[in-house]
């Protein structure tokens, strides 16, 4: 079942100086307990397409659909770096968004914490964490306001790359478990093929969809297994030759 | 403890040792100075009418505190410097999320502000006199004058320095603008507010003594004048020390909080 989706949106930021189209005519579509990957050169507009499904930002043209526009927990975001508040304890910084829906409730953000071992850091400070640890809080506190749809700009990408790869494993049993759909943002094509069920490859600025890649073929498969199959480099193979292309057309 | 290296140790010494002799060396240089100038008063190397000494200070003090008020000149003094201490911070504070709050009026009122923390407030005294009168609420509004622009600039800009990534998450939850200040920009920027109250406590003193001269028949600030023109300069370094001893108590009583919020709230890390 769809449950969010661009239809032919077009986006352009506005300065003094001049008038930067960073989408035109985009379409994406996500189904249900599907998680999708988008990539493309850097500064192409992926972050902007997570910006419009959340409601941060309004498309100039084009429509955006999400399943249950009226609630505000449908997307939950998740930033390239944990953003976790210094001044508040691991418990206080997941129950953040809580917070602002006036949820005192903690028995479920305490039922995640447990599920994925971090139960002991509760009262911990964001300082006494490890990177990984610290963006595992960071996904907690996006899934504890029970969003449908997951936004993930760039999580991994001010980590090590033995993390990264720990990470993307932990991210992607955690999604599956709890059942929900992510839109994952990056510019790394391998952890894009590890994560995702579907990718889009998206064009220099302005973006638009240059391909669109289900990877049927693996999408049961772990990341780390994901990354043993001969499947695994074809697909990168592919994407990497679109990004190339769309380089070489800037370039010309 | 058992775990502690061979080396650890040594480092740890090392860095005792370090802060031993950085505290030994800052008492050592204000002994010193206490002891060099008693030496060159007695002996008659410096004129001592002049340049007071040590022990008259502490004859004079003594004579003061029993004979006349100097207890309640100090006490005037050290209400007119927290009062204008709590109402800068007060009033500073409350501006500067105005002014974050409306970026418009900001953007507007910015170059003034510019103007009016380059003006030097001493060239405002005789239009506070006349505008309030020649009494204390004077020397409060000038302590006000001088501490508020720099209170209301530096709090804004700790304000605007937040990370936009923060902001957007909390945007992303659906957080109210109430809700990111209190939950976001107020307690990102305790750090920045106690150094603006460490920066404050100084220009709050440079504010009272300043009003004290222009107006003031009470406080320290009057006494030094007074003392000025009657010639009775252990009166003037007698009330000079006991503004530098306040200004000391009153800092590190900032320090102090400074550093238990830090830990608190670990934003040393």
């Amino acid at each position: 079942m769809e449950i969010a989706s661009l239809y032919n949106v077009s986006y352009a930021y506005h300065t003094k100086s001049n008038e930067t189209l960073a989408l035109k005519d985009l379409n994406v579509k996500i189904f249900d307990n599907e998680i999708v990957g988008i990539i493309g050169p850097s500064g192409c507009g992926k972050s902007t397409i997570l910006s419009l499904f959340s409601g941060l930002i309004c498309p100039e043209n084009g429509k955006v659909y999400t399943q249950d526009k009226l609630n505000e927990n449908f997307t939950g975001y998740m930033l390239q770096k944990d953003e976790l508040f210094p001044w508040r304890n691991v418990i206080s910084n997941i129950m953040i968004g809580c917070e602002i829906k006036k949820e005192k409730d903690k028995s479920y953000a305490y039922e995640l914490l447990k599920k994925y071992n971090l139960i002991d850091f509760a009262k911990s400070f964001p300082n006494e964490l490890s990177g990984g640890m610290r963006q595992r809080v960071a996904l907690i506190r996006t899934l504890v306001l029970k969003p449908s749809l997951l936004l993930l700009d760039e999580p991994f990408s001010a980590l090590d790359y033995q993390t990264r790869l720990d990470l993307v494993e932990d991210v992607y049993f955690m999604i599956k478990q709890e059942k929900k759909s992510a839109v994952f943002v990056t510019h790394d094509i391998q952890e894009a093929i590890s994560l995702c069920d579907k990718i889009y490859v998206l064009s220099n600025r302005p973006a638009h969809v240059i391909k669109e890649l289900n990877l049927d073929e693996i999408n049961n498969l772990s990341p780390l297994k994901r990354r043993e199959t001969k499947q695994f480099h074809y697909y990168f193979d592919i994407i990497y030759e679109c990004l190339k292309n769309t380089m070489e057309k800037q370039n010309e | 403890m058992n775990n502690i290296s061979k080396n650890h140790l040594i480092y740890l010494k090392k860095q005792k040792i370090k802060a031993i002799t950085i505290n030994f060396f800052r008492v050592f240089l204000l002994v010193a100075f206490v002891f060099i100038w008693e030496i060159l008063a007695k002996y008659n190397i410096i004129d001592s009418f002049i340049t007071s000494s040590p022990s008259r200070i502490v004859k004079t003090l003594k004579e003061l505190f029993v004979s006349s008020n100097m207890a309640y000149h100090t006490y005037v003094t050290l209400y007119e410097t927290v009062l204008s201490f709590a109402l800068s911070m007060l009033f500073g504070l409350s501006i500067a999320i105005l002014l974050w709050w409306f970026n418009i009026l900001n953007k507007i009122l910015e170059p003034h502000l510019v103007v009016i923390s380059a003006l030097p407030k001493i060239a405002l005294g005789p239009v506070i006199i006349l505008w309030v009168g020649a009494n204390q609420k004077a020397i409060i509004v000038m302590a006000l004058l001088i501490t508020i622009v720099v209170t209301i600039m530096d709090i804004l800009s700790g304000f605007m320095k937040v990370e936009e990534s923060k902001i957007k998450l909390l945007k992303a939850m659906h957080a109210t603008k109430l809700q990111i200040l209190i939950k976001l920009i107020l307690p990102s920027n305790i750090p920045v507010i106690v150094d603006c109250m460490k920066i404050n406590v100084g220009l709050c003193w440079v504010g009272t003594i300043m009003g004290e001269y222009l107006v003031s028949s009470k406080g320290l600030g009057y006494l030094i004048v007074y003392g000025k023109q009657t010639f009775k300069l252990d009166l003037v370094m007698t009330s000079t020390i006991l503004l530098c001893l306040m200004a000391a108590i009153m800092y590190f009583s900032v320090e102090i909080l400074n550093k238990i919020i830090r830990r608190k709230y670990s934003f040393d890390n």
